[in-house]
This record gives C-alpha cells, structure tokens and sequence, in this order.
C-alpha cells in the first residue's frame, strides 16, 4: 500500500535494542527545573508513552530530544551516538520526527506543500534546476510528490489535498501534521498528544493509523497523551513524570498498580 | 460558465504539478504577453516614458521583495539600496568591459546586489520581525550614503551622476539617449517575463516551500531539517538579485541617467513594501497589481486631473498623491489585508461559478 | 509549584549589573591593548591602525574642550531621540502597534503650531507674541487630540487583532497622509520655529572650561531640563493614576483588560493622545534647533535604532538608546567620520544598533524570551 520506508537496514539496529536512551538529564529555565535527573531508554520498534500530570515536563522532554532545548546536565544517546548538543536539523537528518501539542503546520501553505516539506531533507537538486523548474529539478518533484500522495491516501485526506491548512478543522489538522512527520520517513517518531482535542471517532482514527505506522514501518513512536484508555492500549512501554521527576516506568500493567502513579493523578491525602 | 476547469483531467502529477494547472489561465497569460508586445506600438511614447517603463522596472524590485516579505516573512526597508548596488554594478562594469553586451550586464549586475544583500541579511539569524525592519534600513542609509561618497562607483564624474552610455544590440542602441523608447520597453519586457518566470518557479519548487515554511512557522521548519540561516540567506540574496536588475533596468532603460543618491532613496524603499502589501504578499501576479497601482496612480492624477477639468498643479498633485497612497493603503489593509491579489482570488472565484452566486 | 522552583543558589550581583561589569572589562582589555600595542611601536603613527584605533582617542586626550562639546551635542541629540523613541514606546505598550508614524507626528504637530502662529498673525492680523504662541499651542495640541481620536476611529479600531505587520503598515500609510495632508495645509516650505514667542530661552554661554571654549545653546539646556520634566511626569502618570494603571493592564493583555471593564479604544485614545503631545514638545525642539519641515522624516527615522537598542516596551531602554545613539552618532562623526570622508552620521545608528543586536537580540532591556512549543 505505501511505498514509504523507513530505512532500517542503515541504521544497524535490530528491533528490540535500545534506539535511544535518555540518561540523567536535566533542564533548568533560569531557576525553575522543569526535567530532573531523568533516565529512560526507547527500545526500537517500540511504542512508547510518557504520561503525567500538566507541567511534568513531558513536552520540555521531547523538547530536549530534538535539540530544541539543551540540557544542562546529563546526555541522550541516539543510535549508539552519545551526545551532548543536538541542533533540530540535526535531530531532523538523523532521522527524528515530530508532531506537535498545538499543531505547528504551516498556515499559509496547502496541505500538499506541507507534507511536501517533510520531503525536504531528501530533496537535493540545487539551485539551478529549481529556477528552471525542469530535468532533475522537475524529475525529483514528481518523485516524491508520488510519495506525498502515498502518505495522503494511507491518512484518507485526499479531499483536502490542495486546501490550505489554516482552513481546516483542528483533528483534520492533526492528520495533516501526522502526514508531515511521516513524510520524512523517520526511524523515531515524537507525538506530542496526537489526540488532544478529538471526538471519540477522531481518536480511534488517529490510533489506528499510529499502530499501523508502528506495525507496518516498524517505527519506533513514543508518545505523550493525556487519555489514559489509549496510552494504555497503544503503549508497550510507559514512562510517568512528575514534577520533572520520573517516578515510575515499565509495562502498562506494572505503571497502572504504581502507588506512586495512583498519587500523583488521584492526589494524596495530607 | 467560460471559467471553469470542467473535464481538465489531470493524468500525471507533471500537468497537475504546472504553475497554471488551467487551461483558461494558461490562455489568458498568452493574450496578455501578446498586448505586452503590442502595447509600445499602441501606446504613445508618454505613457511609454511615464507609467510602462518604470512599471516593468520597478515590477522586478516588487517580486524581489515579495519573495524576501511575502513568501519568507522578513519585512525590508532596504529595497532601494540594492537597486542602486545593481544600477551602479551594472554602469562600473560596461563602462570597464564595453564590449561585453549590455544585457549580459544588467543580467550580471543582480549578483553583486546579491552578495550586498547576503551581507546585510546576515543579521536576519538572530533578530527578527520589526527588529530585523530596523536592521536593512542600516543597509540603505549605508548604499546611500556609499552612492554619494565613493566617487569611483560613478567614474569620478563632476555632476556626480551616472551617465548611461550608448549601447547596441544586433546594431539597434538600446540604452542611452538615442534609443527608442519601443525598444527600451521591449528589452524591459523581455526581463520582466524572464525573470517572473524563475521567480514562479523557484517558490513552487523545494526552496519555496522551505521559505514559506520559515515564515509561517520557523521552529517547525527547523525541525524538518530546513537550516534556518540558509533558508533566509537564501531569501535574502535571491530578493537583492531582482533588486539588483530592477535597479540596472530602471537606470539604464528608464531613467537614463542618475543622481548619485537620490534616486535610490528610502521613499523608494517604502513604495516597493507599498506595492507587495497592495498587490498582496506571497503573489505573483499581486506583485504586478501593486507596481500597476503605485505607478499609475501619480500619473493619472497628476496628468489625469488636469484633462477631466480639475485644476491641480504639479506641486498640489504630488501631495495629494501621497494623501491617497496613504488613505488607500490603509483603506485595503482594512477592506483587504491580503491585498489586490486577494480580490483577483475571489474574482476568478465567482467567475467559476457564475452565472450561479454559488 | 515548590518542587519544581527548587532552591537555585542567588546570584550575588543581578544579571544587569554583570552584564555592565562584563562590558566594562571588555573595553577594559581593549583600551590596554590599544595602549599596548602603540607604545610597543607594533602600530605606527599614520598607519591603518592607528589612525583607526589610536589617534581619535590621542584628539580626545589632546583637546578635553572639544570633547565635552562633542559629547554635550551627543547629548541633546540624544535626549531628542529619546523622546521620539518614547512616543513609539507608549503606543506600543498599550496597543502593540507599531508606530511608524510618531516621526511623522513630530514634524507634523511642529508645523501644525508654526503653521497656525502665521495664519493668525499674517492673515488674521493678530500681533505677533506670546499670546497667539500660545493660542497655537493649544491649537496644536487641540490636533493631536483630533488626531489621536481619528486614528483610533478610522485605522486602529477596524484592524484590532491583524498581525503586527498588517498594522505597521498601516502606520507606513498614516505617514504618508500626514506628509501629504501637512504640506497641502501649510506648503512644502521650511519653516521657521517660534522659539522665543513661546517664551523659550535664546542665546548661548560660553565657558570656558579645560583650556578652551565649550559652547551651551541655551535652548539646549531647556530641551534637556523639560524632556526630563515630561518624563518623569509620565512615569508619574503611569505609576500612580487610574488611567496609568489601566494603561499598564491593557500592555499586559487586551483580553483581561477588556473583562474587567477597561474600554480599550478610550485607553488607545488617551495613548495616541499623550504620544502626540509627546511628539509636539519634540517637535518645538527639534524645530528650534533647525528648520520645521519634513526634510525632519529622515531624522525621525534615527528613533528606530534607539528602540532596537532599547527594546520596543522599556522607557528607560528608550532614554538610555537614545543617549547612546545620540552621543555614539556625534562621536562617530567627529572622531572617525574624517577617515571614511564624512556624512557617516547617516547610517552609524543603525550600525551601532546593529551590532549590539548581535550580542544581545532582545535589546538593552529586553528580557531573554524562551521559546514555547
């Protein structure tokens, strides 16, 4: 059905080894600590939720794992790679994807053009070709426009293809911003709460199509999301934060019977 | 009824993917590049002289700038400047290689305005908006100030003016004072399209979706593996090349000659960002709309007035031109913030369906 | 919350003063390098270096006299930009707007009191003198009024919430009227500021101070001493009245603003209003100090790198900018202008400027922002 593949058989990591690990990281505004000392590892193949309450510190997380914050201490490690500093595009070209709590499309632009920017990094005939918009310049535009229509068709958003985003309802937008992330094809995938703000329909939507990312490419997703029914049934791994601390981790099951867990939603009586 | 796109089927993603996927549109660019090169030989050598050269100069300095504010999002009030880079390149460099073509020249002149404008778009990493705003207009106090103070850029002349040389083309002069005005206009034209039809090209291509996606949300850009810096330098030295040959044309096939300073001053500047916001920002054919209303509306009043029994003077009609550039601007940006190019959408929309409202 | 804001140690000295310190001690080294590197004999006399680096500061020591006129010229210039920056401070605070038309303002309340001073005395035969000066005071103050009410009417209250390009633009337009509209009413010709009708001081002291002749426009010492009267006054207006208070709550947020009550086109009214009266005193200044006409729009644009240096919502970013600007600006040209020919005070502002953004994106006063996503 798609013809879009992320490239395991570079990469040199089986499903099951660790793809990314996050260890003793911490982030500070000024004097505020939002992430502290927290560790945890992403295992490829994987679908992997962190959940906890608002201000946690999950999104500075993802934040943080693609180099759009620095973290003052401790390191994340990304396909064996130990590193310190990470620039987005760098995150980017490594192969690292996102999506956004409050969708980061591109307003102005149609749907089309903004799943075509996902392309963007695997784009790479120069700047002569494209002033003259034919050959190689044209060749590889047709080329991953065929790809951009495979993302449409496997999200059901062929109606909208040439609408500009800003037009259109927020879960359709979310689709549209799926698409994007997926477009370049990444080995990890971020989803900051994928179905923040959806109806029940949206959402089994929206589950359907990250299982079948996950199970059909094999791409490792992790995923923050506040409903607990789906960080459930999607995730094989859970991590929780609290106040920037992690405070528990492992199966669904094992995170559910926490006590730890159980306080820090239901709250503890003083 | 006559446009509409009914049974235009699309049966690969190259037609599909063309810059006028319908066939009305493509037909009606034909006809309208057919009166183009009709029009010198319609039209008298004053409208010639006063509203169709200095349209088709100036139209290349507004796609410049469209492409720099209306598709990457940074606002420049440095536009005349490197025009002027482009003018005075173009008249240093046939006046020391004159037996190199003039219009291999003009042509060349816009990389120099390039360079300039990489230079002076470098502080665009850091700042940005308003801030950045401030910061080109470091760029044309700086050119102006170099226009007036380095007298080799005009060959040390006494009056301190460019003077433009004569200069053939298959034997036919076509800058200085003995060229024809039709043959300025159709030189002018010849650039105009060109050059409109590498601008359109390259914002429906890979970097225009990568200028476009800096400016409508650059964090995001940035995490789809767009380089920022590239991305906006990019921007900075394509808008400055158009610029650059906007300057040369208005110069050399325009004006004829200039003072050194005057003509490339912050006024002009201003009315390039007047015409992308009129026309409408990130559109081809708003940044034509926009040079059409800049330049024709100081004629039509000026000379427009005076024939319809209104007795303005010169000296009253230029200020009440400014008067109405500023009322009218204001006036579209309420009515119309996406501008001239806005109200051909919905034209063209109501066109599709007529003769039903919807 | 106290988990999270855990017990950062406090720093000893606040960030400001570190970052005057830091500055400090980076001219600091570059003075004692300079120093070393022309008594070692590494920059001789007449070379490049050392007439860039060496012999403006050797002026300086040599004739103490003209430096303390060149920096007392930075000076005024400086407090006059200061109050154009002021004025686009203001308004952008309380409406986000942009004002790219305070300069405009300037020349335009300026010509306005000039303006109305020679109808009255040529064509309506009153005499000449304190009372129509101050009839035209009020009659310039009575436009900026219908002004500021007219822009609020027309411009600001049908573009509310249009991005903030939208609405620069829109003041670009405003400008372009008011050249328009001012030059159609009053003509296109310089005119002459009725200084000494308004009851201003003429003339100039001489002292004679370090050797030599240090020349005080007395006008000049007047502009210094009622700049810093206003804005004190406005800092006054701001911090202890009602409509201060609500100013400030219309900077914080339109919305909140709104829910409690505050009418948000009375308080831009009131803003436009104060920055017009703003812009006529600067006006009267500046026009004294040279002729009243728009040929000033060129100088008001001077006010754009003294907001980026200060940031576009700090008063006192805007008083500091403009000192910095103006005394940067005299210098510049007095001391290095020779080198590159002169005229250089066109564009130094905007260099200075810009290379401060370099080192500091978010202006003198700005705060470091973080980006959310």
């Amino acid at each position: 059905m798609l013809h879009v593949s992320p490239n395991t058989a570079t990469t040199g990591i089986a499903k099951g080894e660790v793809l990314l690990s996050v260890e003793n990281v911490s982030l500070r505004f000024g004097g505020v600590k939002a992430i502290s000392d927290v560790s945890f590892d992403i295992l490829k193949g994987e679908v992997r939720a962190i959940i906890g309450p608002n201000g946690a510190g999950k999104t500075s997380m993802l934040n943080c794992i693609n180099g759009f914050y620095f973290p003052q201490e401790g390191h994340i490690t990304y396909k064996g790679v130990r590193r310190q500093k990470v620039r987005p595009h760098e995150a980017a070209s490594s192969g690292i994807a996102r999506t956004f709590q409050n969708v980061a499309l591109f307003k102005g632009m149609t749907t089309l053009d903004n799943i075509m920017t996902g392309r963007t990094l695997k784009m790479n005939v120069g700047l002569f070709w494209q002033l003259l918009r034919h050959g190689p310049a044209m060749r590889e535009e047709i080329e991953h426009r065929r790809k951009v229509e495979d993302i449409i068709d496997f999200l059901e958003i062929q109606a909208i293809r040439k609408i500009p985003v800003g037009k259109l309802p927020y879960g359709l937008q979310k689709r549209v911003e799926l698409g994007r992330a997926l477009a370049m094809e990444p080995e990890l995938l971020l989803l900051d709460e994928p179905m923040a703000g959806m109806n029940l329909e949206e959402k089994e939507d929206m589950c359907r199509f990250i299982l079948d990312v996950n199970q059909t490419f094999g791409t490792t997703i992790a995923l923050i999301e506040h409903d607990m029914g789906v960080v459930m049934d999607l995730s094989d791994r859970v991590v929780v934060l609290e106040y920037g601390r992690k405070i528990a981790d492992g199966t669904p099951d094992v995170v559910k019977a926490d006590q730890k867990v159980i306080d820090a939603y239901l709250g503890v009586a003083h | 009824m006559f446009y509409r796109e009914t049974g235009q089927f699309k049966t690969n993603y190259a037609d599909d993917m063309a810059i006028f996927p319908i066939r009305q549109d493509r037909i009606g660019i034909a006809i309208i590049i057919a009166i183009a090169l009709i029009l010198p030989f319609v039209a008298s050598d004053f409208v010639l002289k006063t509203i169709l050269l200095p349209f088709l100069a100036l139209s290349v300095a507004v796609i410049g700038l469209n492409i720099l504010t209306g598709y990457t999002g940074l606002i420049s009030l440095g536009s005349a400047g490197f025009m002027g880079v482009g003018a005075y390149a173009c008249y240093k460099l046939t006046t020391l290689f004159p037996e190199v073509n003039i219009i291999i020249w003009i042509f060349a002149s816009g990389f120099f305005a390039a360079a300039v404008g990489v230079f002076f778009g470098l502080p665009s990493l850091r700042i940005k908006g308003l801030y950045l705003a401030v910061a080109t207009l470091a760029a044309q106090f700086f050119l102006q100030w170099a226009f007036v103070r380095i007298p080799w850029l005009f060959n040390y002349n006494p009056s301190g003016a460019i003077e433009v040389p004569l200069r053939t083309l298959f034997g036919v002069p076509i800058t200085g004072p003995t060229a024809e005005l039709e043959v300025k206009y159709l030189i002018c034209l010849g650039f105009v399209i060109g050059m409109t039809w590498l601008a359109s090209n390259l914002v429906h291509g890979r970097i225009g979706r990568s200028w476009m996606a800096v400016r409508d949300m650059d964090i995001a850009a940035e995490l789809m593996g767009i380089k920022l810096l590239n991305a906006k330098l990019l921007a900075f030295a394509v808008s400055s090349f158009f610029c650059g040959v906007s300057g040369a044309l208005f110069v050399f096939l325009y004006l004829g000659g200039a003072e050194a300073g005057t003509e490339f001053a912050i006024r002009l500047s201003f009315l390039i960002l007047f015409a992308v916001i009129i026309g409408g920002t990130g559109s081809m054919i708003g940044s034509f709309f926009g040079t059409a209303f800049i330049v024709a509306l100081p004629t039509i009043l000026k000379f427009g007035a005076p024939a319809i029994g209104i007795a303005i003077t010169g000296a009253t009609a230029e200020k009440i031109v400014l008067m109405i550039i500023g009322a009218l601007t204001i006036y579209l940006l309420i009515v119309e913030p996406h501008g001239l190019a806005r109200l051909w959408q919905i034209m063209k929309q109501k066109l599709r369906v007529w003769p039903f409202p919807y | 919350m106290s988990a999270v804001t855990s017990s950062a140690p406090k720093p000893l000295l606040s960030p400001a003063l570190m970052a005057t310190l830091k500055v400090l001690g980076i001219f600091g080294a570059i003075a004692i390098a300079i120093v070393v590197l022309v008594q070692s004999g590494a920059m001789p006399k007449g070379s490049i270096g050392h007439k860039v680096l060496a012999a403006p500061f050797i002026d300086m020591w040599d004739l103490p006299d003209l430096l303390v006129q060149t920096l007392w010229e930075g000076l005024v210039a400086g407090v006059l930009y200061a109050l154009i920056a002021l004025g686009f401070v203001l308004i952008f605070k309380a409406s986000g707007v942009f004002n790219f038309a305070q300069g405009i303002m300037v020349v335009f309340s300026a010509l306005t009191l000039v303006g109305s001073y020679e109808i009255m005395t040529q064509r309506m035969g009153l005499p000449p003198g304190t009372v129509v000066a101050i009839l035209a005071l009020i009659i310039a103050i009575a436009t900026m009024f219908v002004l500021a009410w007219l822009v609020e009417r027309i411009v600001l209250r049908p573009l509310v919430n249009q991005n903030e390009i939208i609405m620069l633009m829109a003041t670009v337009g405003l400008t372009y009227f008011l050249i328009g509209f001012g030059e159609y009413i009053f003509g296109g010709n310089p005119k002459v500021m009725i200084t000494a009708q308004l009851g201003l001081p003429v003339g100039q002291t001489q002292f004679n101070i370090l050797g030599g002749r240090v020349n005080i426009q007395h006008l000049d010492v007047a502009a210094a001493v009622i700049a810093s009267v206003m804005i004190a006054g406005l800092a006054f207006f701001f911090q202890y009245t009602r409509i201060g208070r609500a100013l400030r709550a219309v900077a914080d947020s339109h919305k909140a603003a709104l829910s409690v009550g505050i009418s948000l086109n009375q308080i831009w009214v009131i803003v436009w209003f104060t920055a017009g009266v703003v812009a006529l005193v600067t006006g009267i200044m500046w026009g004294a100090r040279s002729d009243v006409s728009f040929a000033l729009e060129i100088i008001a644009l001077k006010a754009l790198p003294v907001l980026i240096l200060g940031g576009f919502t700090s008063v006192p970013g805007a008083i500091v900018g403009g000192l910095i600007i103006g005394i940067g600006e005299k210098m510049g040209e007095g001391y290095w202008g020779p080198l590159f020919g002169g005229g250089i005070e066109t564009w130094l502002a905007y260099v200075i400027a810009l290379g401060f953004l370099l080192f500091r994106p978010q202006g003198l006063f700005g705060e470091k922002i973080i980006e959310r996503i």
